[in-house]
Order: structure tokens, then C-alpha cells, then sequence
């Protein structure tokens, strides 16, 4: 039993050193890296809960491990029959008692947490002008890609939350068909998407995304939705106020048309097959049946997960079940009278696609 | 296992078993399809790690994995770990309080075949166009848009398989409390059969809202109706709050009887009383209490409201006073007592630190805002596994090494159960405890893939390399498990020589009308205190030797049970179009389950007698089987 | 136990339902089975509150519209009759007279058979309005929490019709009495779920 403990103590020595070399995980979606109020006071109710437990766990090791080397039949005798102990009512007080204060310790800010994080009544508040003070972006979980309108701003987008960096942004979420979850790691806790009613809440970025390494934030869904659920990936891209309203300004504009021929040439075959479900127009509601693509030429990655390159793009529309199983986007056959997209079709579709863009 | 059982032909033992309402037989057969289950549900796991090893898999597809994800939850949850502590409690409560055997033997084996067809029918899914895919937790949008018949086969087997838990958790109730032994008053009960107690009335209460969930969901699917149709006014939260209603008891359910394992073992292997038994006892209540008022911390980020969230995080950090009150128990039962490191011991001891260490981060996950962060991350499936796998697969282990000579009259390999316990041990600690921080750095639980640019991928491998030590941990049992049967060497009735209850009083394998004279109990470890007296006959009885009243066996619960399952193969057909006989299968199958209902009571059974000649004959020469 | 035992009022335990083990493992395992039963109603209940008036958009049937109290009332006071029969049936049968019994079982029977045949029509006239099974979520959940009660009764009636016919001709007996006063207990309880029935779904459903 004594090598036993040695291997244990070895191996918690390991795991303790392998997380201190593999970091906390990356910036862009580990919760131990806040980025925000919100996930800054979730972690913090995580290192204080860490404390309170680490101590929890140091006296009853203390306790155990004193009791397995103390009370050993090799020392003790193998005949000897030890005092049966019936109990201590003192001792039962002692430890009944402990654990409520170290419970109440962690109640306080649990409480007044629970309420702060979920407190949305200055969701409304209005400025002189008429205008809400607070940035509101109504979120629908669809299978499986995320659409972002912004009422007040009258425009959409999807995959790609752009939202404005220091303030508190509002979220009112819905799915349209399948419960989801909305999960923002390095930004805050994540909220049902339920299908039956909007659940509200909010969120603040503190640290403008571009500092990042991959120049985004990462979401999540968060709840089992169907085969592609793992890969229900969208970015969140927190830029300061004046370049977010640059960019709202730009999205609620007409897009321009594709210049040269070759994305021409795709611009009228996007319009032919694939305009019945995606809107290039950054203007309008939400209820597309595909995602909006009026910022696709922005986007930091493909179907929410692929590298954001031409050769991706053709292959996810050449095949889009064989990249996210489940999705509801036709196959190209259905689209062109039967026919696979030719190679030709493809980067066509591909030199369109990627000039979509509302950024400089 | 006796004489005259290896001289019966094969098909005479099957047929032995099929018709048995002995508690010992059901016993054994809770057991070995218990184990089957859990070995299938381990090759799911298996499946699971493979998947996650690297960044990018591609071994199973995103389908596949969601329904192995759900029948590995699903499979270790009602057809491997419950199975088997009923395996326990049916084995050795009886003998605990000296009863002849449950008060109702008919219903033993019904309770046991409902739960067998129940989960052989889930699992044929496999074989028969697709397992359920929605997650053990079965939420109802994903499941009512899931295609083909997987949820189907899942509502329908667990009705099934919650019937027969149902019916068993009634059956230990009565048996506790009518049948106990004079001189065997509450507070002298073994705590094994406290938590057997307790865990049988969370059954009572907590199975019947998923059966009413279940059936909400057969009838949404199957007959048109719409509780969870979102576009025709129903509601998907519905379903959510009557799954946990049932599932957070279910927690316990399984962890309390994993807890009288453990206290038993504590007690016998530091040669000590437990230390503050009356303590543990109310303990035991008390986390039974609150299990059914936490229900919605498995809903903090539904969006309930703050108040509902912050009511359910309070009253969830309760349940660690109770839970810490037993640990510290069980510290100061071996502080001052004589440790014996047997294998039975040893995982008693790992338990300890295993179970904090999952009982902690429960408390960290009562906190609600700070779940919001935790919630659906690989940092509850670290959290529930330790609970699971530290708590009740640890106590499932434990148990088997110390009632296998009990059950079966020969002790398992105390070496190859310490291999065991190693490979097993590691391998679990290796496997689960970096999913904390898998968790923590935003890996959302139940995906069949990761990206390499998440910078998840050396803990995933890590993890999965631990379960491939947990998987030879439990070949290194199966092992022992044949060779043990193998050489097969008897042991008395206490074979660890300190045990303190009236189950180590009998012989091992008890003869199946257990104590041929009811013993009269004088004492909390009533068998110890005869011990310590110097009682030669091992116990004092309360009744002369006479006849015994006995109950006859049956193939009245099997054939019920058959027909349950020929009766779901015709629910679960009944809405496809090309498929008109399923109706004709439907109504066959419920005129088996009712027609044999009504055979049973309009034929009176009776039972029959066991002569004090026989008994006599019996105490000289070693007939233990019966007929 | 001696089923051929024979019995007089007078060599007949005062309470012959627990006046063995078996009557007594009974006795407690159906008081157990009737608190899961408890559960399951509630559920039902619970999720009928939930989801009442609820349907698609435009849905035109409401609880303060669709139910009818004056049916529902003489369907109540049947079955709150019912359950005053079977009691004078167990008293008859604690004192052994077993012809009384049966005769009290049977008119318990006929109320409990003319209570269902009353709640087959109103869910027949429901029907017959277009509030089928299906039409909504208010529909399905009101017709599984009444239904199910009325598969009870179902059970109940069949429970002492099969319990009558079976023993006619043998009379009582410390094998049967249990059985009797176990097959009243449910005749209770399900008496007791319907006045839960008629005062949260129609009491409560029609006046508000």
C-alpha cells in the first residue's frame, strides 16, 4: 500500500505538471483566461470555490492518510481487536457545523451573483434621442449555424458576432428548431436556446478580439442538437465603438456587385442555385433559411470550422454532408439540374463568394 | 453450485433459473446480466476514447457517436450499475435482517425479467435500424426530430426496465419493513440495508415522473399527441423537469447503496463498529430528503430565472453537510481501528479521496452562475464520472470481491484483484481528471470531434490512454472471475473471518431457505457480538427448528415480461405505414402480459413445506439448492 | 395458512387483511405502490396545468369553454357513491358476511361501470367537436391525465369483477381477504384522484 501512495503522489505530480505545461488552454476559448465581466466573476467564484475545497480536501487527506499508516493490521497485530468506538456527538457538531460555514462562505456571492448576472432591466433603458443606451443582438440557433440580427441597427449576419467591445451587449435567444446553447467560453457562461421561448441575458467584452491570436473569440453550442453538433462553431470578432458602428454603417448598405469575371460569373450562378437560402444583403430580419453571407469575405473560418480558404469553400459546397453530417444545405446536385458543380463552377462560386465583403 | 445443482443437466439449470424466485438465484442473474451491460457499456466508452484520441477522428461518424454516447449513458446507468447493487441488495439484505427471504418472491423475479427484456430490447436497437441518439438525458426536441426508431427503442425499454426497478424498490421496502428478525429494530440495521432502504423509497418516488415522461414521449412519437410539439402548444421544458425530478434521486439511488458497501467494508476490515452509526444512518435520510428538491440544478442555464436558480443552488450545498458527515464517519470508523488491506478494503480506502474529489466539484457546480461555465463541458462529465465511477463503480468492485463467496461459495483471487484494482485505480484517475480542465478551456461535452486549433488534444489523448489501464483492470477480473470458478475452493461462512452481520452467520453459499432457525438479534453487528461472546453455535435463535413455509416457483414472471417485449416490438411499429401486422404483434403481446396476470391470480399458489426431518437431514449433509 | 380453513363471524380475526404475513406484505406494499402512484399523478397533473389551453395559433378550444360541469358533477357523485359501497362491502366483510359483500361489490361495480360508460360519451361528444387526442398540446395532455385515471377505474372494475367471479362459490378466507380489501383500497384511491380531477381540470378549468 505505501508503493501504492508513492504511485498515487507520482501521478498527481504528473497531471499537476502537465497542466502547468499545457497552459490554461487558448485565449480565444479557455473560461480560465477571461475576457470579460462576466466570465471575469465566474472565475473568480471559481478560484474562491477552488480554496474553499482545496482545503476541504487537504484535512480529510490529512485525516485518511494518518489513518491508513497509523492503523495497519502489521502494526497493530494481527489479533488485536480494537475499542469499538461507538461515536462522538461532539465530533459529529464539529463537522456538521464546518462545512455550513464554508457553505455560507460560498452562498453570499453565489446569491448576489446569480441575481447580478441575470439582472437585463437596463435591457430598455432609452437614450434622449429614442435609441436603446444598450447594443440588443437577438440570436437564433438554427441546425447548425448561428443568425445574428441587430433590430435596432435593422440589419443581420450570421456566424460571425460583431459586437462592440466595453459595453454591455443584450442577447434575447431563440432556436428555430432544436434546443441549443450559446457559449462564449472566454467571454461568459453560456444560456439555453430553447425552442419554446427567448431567454435574455448579457454579456461585456473587455479585450478587442484583434489582439488575439486568431483574431477571434470562440462559441460554442453548448447543447446536444444532432450529428453536427460539435461542429456548431461560430466566432465573435469585439472591435471599440467607433469601428463597430463603421462596420454597421458598411453592412446596412447595398453589397456591391462582383467586379471581375470570374466572380461574375458566380455571382449569377449564386443567384440562380443558392439565393432561394442566403441573402447577401446585410439589411433585412432574421428567418433566413440559410445563413446570411453579406460579411462571408470577413469570416475567419468556413462552415464555422474549416480554414478560411478557397480550396475549403469548394470542397463544403461541393459536399456539404460530408463536412457537417445533418446540415440542411441541398446538395449541388439538386441545385444544378442534377449535375455535380463542375471545377469551374466551383472557383466561380468560390472568387463570389470570397469578395463579399463590408470590411476595407 | 452444490452437489445435486452439478449433477442437473444444463437446460434443467436454465430452466432452473427462468422459473426461480429464490432471492439468491435472482441474485445471481441481476448479476451476470448486469456485468454483461457493463462490459458492453465499457465497449462504448472504449469506442468514445478511441474517437477522441486525436483532434479530427474520423473512427466513428458524427451519427454513430451520438449513439454510442447515448447507449454507453444509458447502459451503465439503468442496465449495469442498478442491476448490480440490486444484485447486492438481493443477495445479502435478506441475510442482513434475517429474513427467509423477500416478502414477495413472485415479484423478485418479475421485477428482475421486466428489467432483462427491458434492456435487451433497448439494445437490439443496434441490430434493428439504430440505437437512440439523443443522449442519456433524451431532451425532447432533439428526440422528437431524431429519425428512425432509436428513441423509440429508448422509451419503450426503460418503461419496461423502470417497471421492474419499480416493482423490486417496492419488494425491498415491505421486506424491510415487515421482515426483519426479532431483535433486528432499525436502529440495529446493518448500513447496507439502511441505504437499501433509502434508495428503494427514492426509487418508489423518483421512477414514476420518467415513466410518465417516457410515456409522454412514446405518445408524442408514436400516436400523434404533442406535450412536447413546440408548434402545436406543447412544451420541450416539460420533459427536462420530469427527467431530472427523476434523475437527480437516481444519483442517489445508485450512490447510497454504493455507501452501505463501503461502510460495511470499513467496518469489517478495521475490526471496529462504525464510528457515529446513528450519524450515518440520518445522513442517510437526509441526502435521500433533499435528493428530490435539487432537481433543477441540472437546469441552471434553462433560463429558470434567478430566483428559481439561486433557491437550487442553496438547497444543493446542503446536501454536502450530510455527505461530509459520512465521510468523516467513515475516517474516524478506521482511526483506532486494525486495517486489513484486502482487495474489498483497498477500494474502500481509494474511494475515499476519489469521492471528495468529485463530491467538491459538485459543490463548485452548485454554484449557479459559476455552473453557467461548467454546465455541458468535459468538466461535468470529470465531475459525474467521479462521482459514478469513484463512488459507485468503486463500491460495485469492492462488493463483488466481498460477496462472491457469499454468492458463490469460493473467494475471488486476492492478487488479481489487487491487479485489478491498480490498473483500474490509475487508469480511472488518468482518464477523468484532466477532463476538469478539458472542460475549463471550453470543451463542450458530447462532441464527436474537436479541431487542432482548440488546443485540446494532448489531455484528450491522456484521457483516453487512461481508459485503455481501466479496460485491462476489468479483463484482469474476468480472469479472476474463471479462474476462480476453476478451482472453485469452498469457504465457510465467514470467510474474512472479521465479518460483523448476520450475513457471514450462514453458510456461503446459503442453503436456500436461509436460516433453517430464525436468529434473534441482540445488538447492532449482531454476529460480531456472538463472536465476542464465544458463541459456538455462531448464533442464538428465536424459534425452535419446525417447518418451513416456502413459495413455489414460476415461469409466470418471465412469460409476463416476454410479453412486454413482444407487445413494444408492435408500439414501436404501429405508426410505419408498411408495416400492418404491427398492431396484431401489440395486441398479441399484451394478451400474454395480461392473459398470464390473470392465469397467476385466478390459480392459487400456495407454496409448500420444507419438514423439520428435511431441515435435519439438510444440517448433516449440505443440501443447499433445493430442488 | 389453510385455504380450506373454514371460518364463522365469530372465529374471524378483526382485521383479516393483515391477520397474516402474507396479508400484512401486502397490506404494505400496496400503501407503498399507491404513494408511486401518487407521484405519477401529479406529474400528470403537473404537466396538464402546464399545458393547458395551449395549441397551435388559433387554436379555438379552451378549458372554460369546452368542459360542461353538470355531466362531470353526476359522473362525480356516481363515483363518490361507488366508493361509499365499497366500504359498506368491507364492513361486510369484516364481519364475515360474505353474500353481503359480493351483493355491495356488485352495485360498486355497476356505479363504477355507469361513471366510465359516462366518460366514454363525454370524451365521445369532445370528439365529435374536433378536440381530438391530437389537435393540440392542451387535448393530448387533458386526455392522458383523465384517461389514465379512467384506465384505473378500468383495472379497478376488472379487479373486483375477476375477484367476485373467482371466489362465488368458496366465500371468504384468509387467502382472499387481503385481495378484497386491497382490490378497495385502489376503489379508494381512485375516488380520491378523481376529485383532484373534477376540481383542478373542470372546477378550476371552467370558472377560471
Amino acid at each position: 500500500m505505501m508503493k501504492g501512495i508513492k504511485k498515487w503522489r507520482l501521478f498527481a505530480l504528473m497531471t499537476t505538471l502537465l497542466v502547468f505545461l499545457a497552459g490554461c488552454g487558448r485565449e480565444e476559448i479557455s473560461t480560465l483566461i477571461p475576457a470579460g465581466k462576466v466570465a471575469q466573476d465566474q472565475f473568480n467564484l471559481l478560484i474562491l470555490s477552488s480554496v474553499v475545497m482545496l482545503f476541504v480536501i487537504i484535512v480529510v487527506s490529512i485525516i485518511f492518510v494518518l489513518a491508513i499508516v497509523k492503523f495497519r493490521r502489521s502494526k497493530m497485530g494481527e489479533d488485536m481487536i480494537p475499542e469499538q468506538v461507538e461515536g462522538s456527538a461532539r465530533l459529529e457538531f464539529l463537522w456538521t457545523a464546518v462545512p455550513i460555514v464554508l457553505l455560507l462562505i460560498l452562498a453570499v456571492p453565489t446569491v448576489y451573483s446569480t441575481f447580478d448576472l441575470a439582472d437585463v432591466s437596463t435591457m430598455d433603458v432609452q437614450t434622449e434621442d429614442g435609441n436603446s443606451s444598450h447594443l440588443t443582438v437577438n440570436v437564433t440557433g438554427k441546425l447548425y449555424w448561428w443568425e445574428f440580427e441587430y433590430p435596432e441597427q435593422g440589419i443581420v449576419t450570421a456566424q460571425e458576432l460583431v459586437v462592440p467591445t466595453d459595453e454591455r451587449v443584450y442577447f434575447n435567444l431563440i432556436s428555430a428548431d432544436i434546443k441549443h446553447s450559446f457559449w462564449i467560453p472566454s467571454i461568459g457562461g453560456k444560456l439555453d436556446v430553447n425552442p419554446e421561448n427567448v431567454n435574455t441575458f448579457y454579456l461585456e467584452f473587455d479585450q478587442e478580439s484583434s489582439e488575439l491570436e486568431d483574431g477571434v473569440f470562440y462559441g460554442k453550442c453548448a447543447e446536444l442538437c444532432g450529428p453536427s453538433h460539435a461542429l456548431m462553431d461560430f466566432k465573435v470578432k469585439s472591435v471599440d465603438r467607433e469601428e463597430f458602428d463603421q462596420w454597421v454603417t458598411a453592412m446596412q448598405e447595398e453589397p456591391t456587385p462582383a467586379e471581375d469575371a470570374v466572380a461574375q460569373e458566380g455571382q449569377e450562378l449564386f443567384e440562380q442555385s443558392c439565393i432561394a437560402c442566403h441573402a447577401t444583403s446585410g439589411v433585412g430580419g432574421t428567418g433566413g433559411v440559410g445563413p446570411n453571407l453579406a460579411t462571408f469575405g470577413d469570416r475567419n473560418r468556413i462552415a464555422g470550422y474549416l480554414e478560411h480558404d478557397e480550396e475549403n469553400l469548394k470542397n463544403w459546397i461541393a459536399d456539404p454532408q460530408e463536412y457537417k453530417p445533418g446540415n440542411l444545405m441541398p446538395d449541388p446536385e439538386s441545385l444544378n439540374d442534377g449535375e455535380p458543380f463542375t471545377e469551374q463552377q466551383l472557383d466561380s462560386l468560390a472568387a463570389y463568394l470570397m469578395g463579399l465583403t463590408v470590411e476595407e | 453450485m452444490s452437489s445435486i445443482a452439478q449433477k442437473k443437466g444444463f437446460g434443467a439449470t436454465i430452466w432452473d433459473f427462468m422459473t426461480t424466485v429464490d432471492h439468491k438465484k435472482i441474485a445471481i442473474l441481476y448479476l451476470i446480466s448486469g456485468g454483461f451491460f457493463f462490459l458492453v457499456g465499457g465497449l462504448e466508452a472504449m469506442l468514445i476514447r478511441v474517437q477522441l484520441a486525436t483532434a479530427g477522428n474520423d473512427f466513428l461518424s458524427a451519427g454513430t457517436y451520438n449513439e454510442i454516447i447515448t447507449m454507453h449513458g444509458t447502459t451503465m446507468i439503468f442496465l449495469a450499475a442498478m442491476p448490480i447493487l440490486l444484485a447486492f441488495m438481493n443477495a445479502i439484505m435478506p441475510l442482513q435482517i434475517g429474513a427467509r427471504d423477500v416478502a414477495f418472491p413472485f415479484l423478485n423475479s418479475l421485477g428482475f425479467w421486466l428489467f432483462f427484456f427491458g434492456g435487451i430490447f433497448l439494445n437490439l436497437s443496434w441490430f434493428m435500424g439504430g440505437a437512440p441518439d439523443a443522449g442519456w438525458t433524451n431532451y425532447a426536441s432533439l428526440a422528437l426530430a431524431s429519425e428512425g426508431h432509436g428513441i423509440d427503442f429508448y422509451s419503450l425499454g426503460l418503461t419496461i426496465s423502470g417497471f421492474g426497478t419499480l416493482i423490486a424498490g417496492i419488494n425491498f421496502l415491505v421486506t424491510i419493513i415487515n421482515m426483519r428478525a426479532p431483535g433486528m429494530t432499525y436502529m440495529r440495521m446493518p448500513l447496507f440495508t439502511w441505504t437499501t432502504f433509502v434508495a428503494s423509497a427514492l426509487i418508489l418516488l423518483a421512477f414514476p415522473p420518467l415513466t410518465v415522461g417516457l410515456f409522454f414521449m412514446v405518445f408524442d412519437r408514436m400516436f400523434g399527441a404533442s406535450f412536447f410539439a413546440v408548434e402545436m402548444g406543447g412544451n420541450t421544458i416539460i420533459w427536462e423537469h420530469l427527467f431530472w425530478i427523476f434523475g437527480h434521486p437516481e444519483v442517489y439511488i445508485l450512490i447510497l447503496p454504493a455507501f452501505g458497501i463501503f461502510s460495511e467494508i470499513f467496518a469489517i476490515f478495521s475490526r471496529k463498529r462504525l464510528f457515529g452509526y446513528t450519524a450515518l444512518v440520518f445522513a442517510t435520510i437526509l441526502i435521500g430528503f433533499y435528493g428530490f428538491m435539487v432537481w433543477a440544478h441540472h437546469m441552471f442555464t434553462v433560463g429558470l430565472g434567478p430566483t428559481a436558480n439561486a433557491v437550487f443552488a442553496l438547497a444543493t450545498m446542503i446536501i454536502a453537510v450530510p455527505t461530509g458527515i459520512k465521510i468523516f464517519n467513515w475516517l474516524l470508523t478506521i482511526w483506532g481501528g486494525n486495517i486489513s488491506f484486502t482487495t474489498p478494503m483497498i477500494y474502500a480506502v481509494a474511494f475515499i479521496p476519489s469521492f471528495v474529489a468529485g463530491g467538491v466539484t459538485g459543490v463548485m457546480q452548485a454554484i449557479a452562475p459559476l455552473d453557467y461555465q461548467l454546465h455541458d463541458s468535459y468538466f461535468i462529465v470529470a465531475h459525474f464520472h467521479y462521482v459514478i465511477v469513484g463512488g459507485v463503480v468503486l463500491a460495485i468492485l469492492a462488493g463483488t470481491h466481498l460477496y462472491w463467496p457469499k454468492m458463490f461459495g469460493t473467494m475471488l483471487s486476492e492478487k488479481l484483484g489487487k491487479w485489478t484494482f491498480w490498473f483500474f485505480f490509475i487508469g480511472f484517475h488518468l482518464t477523468f481528471f484532466i477532463q476538469h480542465f478539458l472542460g475549463l478551456m471550453g470543451m463542450p461535452r458530447r462532441v464527436y470531434t474537436f479541431g487542432a486549433d482548440q488546443g485540446w488534444d494532448l489531455f484528450n489523448a491522456i484521457s483516453s490512454a487512461g481508459a485503455v489501464l481501466m479496460a485491462i483492470g476489468v479483463i484482469i477480473l474476468l480472469v479472476n472471475v474463471v479462474m476462480t470458478s476453476i478451482k472453485n475452493e469452498r469457504v465457510g461462512n465467514d470467510p474474512w473471518g472479521d465479518g460483523r452481520t448476520l450475513e457471514w452467520a450462514i453458510a456461503s453459499p446459503p442453503p436456500f431457505y436461509n436460516f433453517a432457525q430464525t436468529p434473534l438479534v441482540r445488538g447492532l453487528d449482531t454476529f460480531w457480538i456472538e463472536k465476542m461472546d464465544g458463541n459456538k453455535k455462531g448464533m442464538i435463535y428465536a424459534e425452535p427448528l419446525g417447518d418451513i413455509h416456502m413459495p413455489n416457483g414460476s415461469i409466470i414472471p418471465f412469460v409476463i415480461s416476454l410479453g412486454m417485449f413482444i407487445a413494444s416490438f408492435g408500439a414501436l411499429y404501429f405508426l410505419d405505414g408498411d408495416k400492418p401486422w404491427a398492431l396484431a404483434v401489440l395486441i398479441i403481446g399484451l394478451v400474454i402480459t395480461f392473459g398470464s396476470m390473470l392465469v397467476r391470480s385466478l390459480k392459487d399458489d400456495l407454496g409448500f413445506h420444507i419438514t423439520k426431518a428435511e431441515l435435519l437431514e439438510d444440517a448433516k449433509g449440505g443440501n443447499t439448492d433445493g430442488h | 395458512m389453510d385455504i380450506n380453513q373454514r371460518y364463522t363471524p365469530q372465529s374471524w380475526p378483526e382485521h383479516p387483511e393483515t391477520a397474516t404475513m402474507e396479508g400484512k406484505n401486502k397490506f404494505i406494499g400496496f400503501w407503498l405502490l399507491l404513494a408511486a402512484e401518487t407521484v405519477t399523478f401529479a406529474s400528470l397533473f403537473a404537466t396538464y396545468l402546464a399545458l393547458k389551453d395551449k395549441g397551435p395559433s388559433g387554436m379555438e378550444f379552451s378549458a372554460a369553454g369546452l368542459f360542461e360541469l353538470p355531466l362531470v358533477f353526476a359522473m362525480t357523485m356516481i363515483l363518490l357513491t361507488s366508493s361509499l359501497t365499497s366500504v359498506y362491502a368491507m364492513y361486510h366483510m369484516k364481519n364475515h358476511n360474505f353474500k353481503a359483500m359480493q351483493a355491495w361489490l356488485g352495485i360498486t361495480v355497476l356505479l363504477g361501470a355507469t361513471f366510465l360508460g359516462l366518460e366514454i360519451y363525454e370524451f365521445n361528444h369532445y370528439v365529435h367537436l374536433g378536440f381530438g387526442y391530437t389537435n393540440s398540446a392542451f387535448s393530448s395532455a387533458f386526455y392522458t391525465l383523465v384517461g389514465t385515471h379512467g384506465a384505473h377505474v378500468l383495472f379497478g372494475l376488472s379487479w373486483f369483477i375477476a375477484l367476485m367471479l373467482r371466489n362465488a362459490k368458496r366465500g371468504l378466507n384468509m387467502y382472499n381477504a387481503p385481495k378484497f380489501y386491497l382490490a378497495s383500497l385502489y376503489w379508494h384511491f381512485i375516488d380520491v384522484v378523481w376529485v383532484f380531477i373534477f376540481t383542478v381540470v373542470y372546477l378550476m378549468g371552467v370558472i377560471g
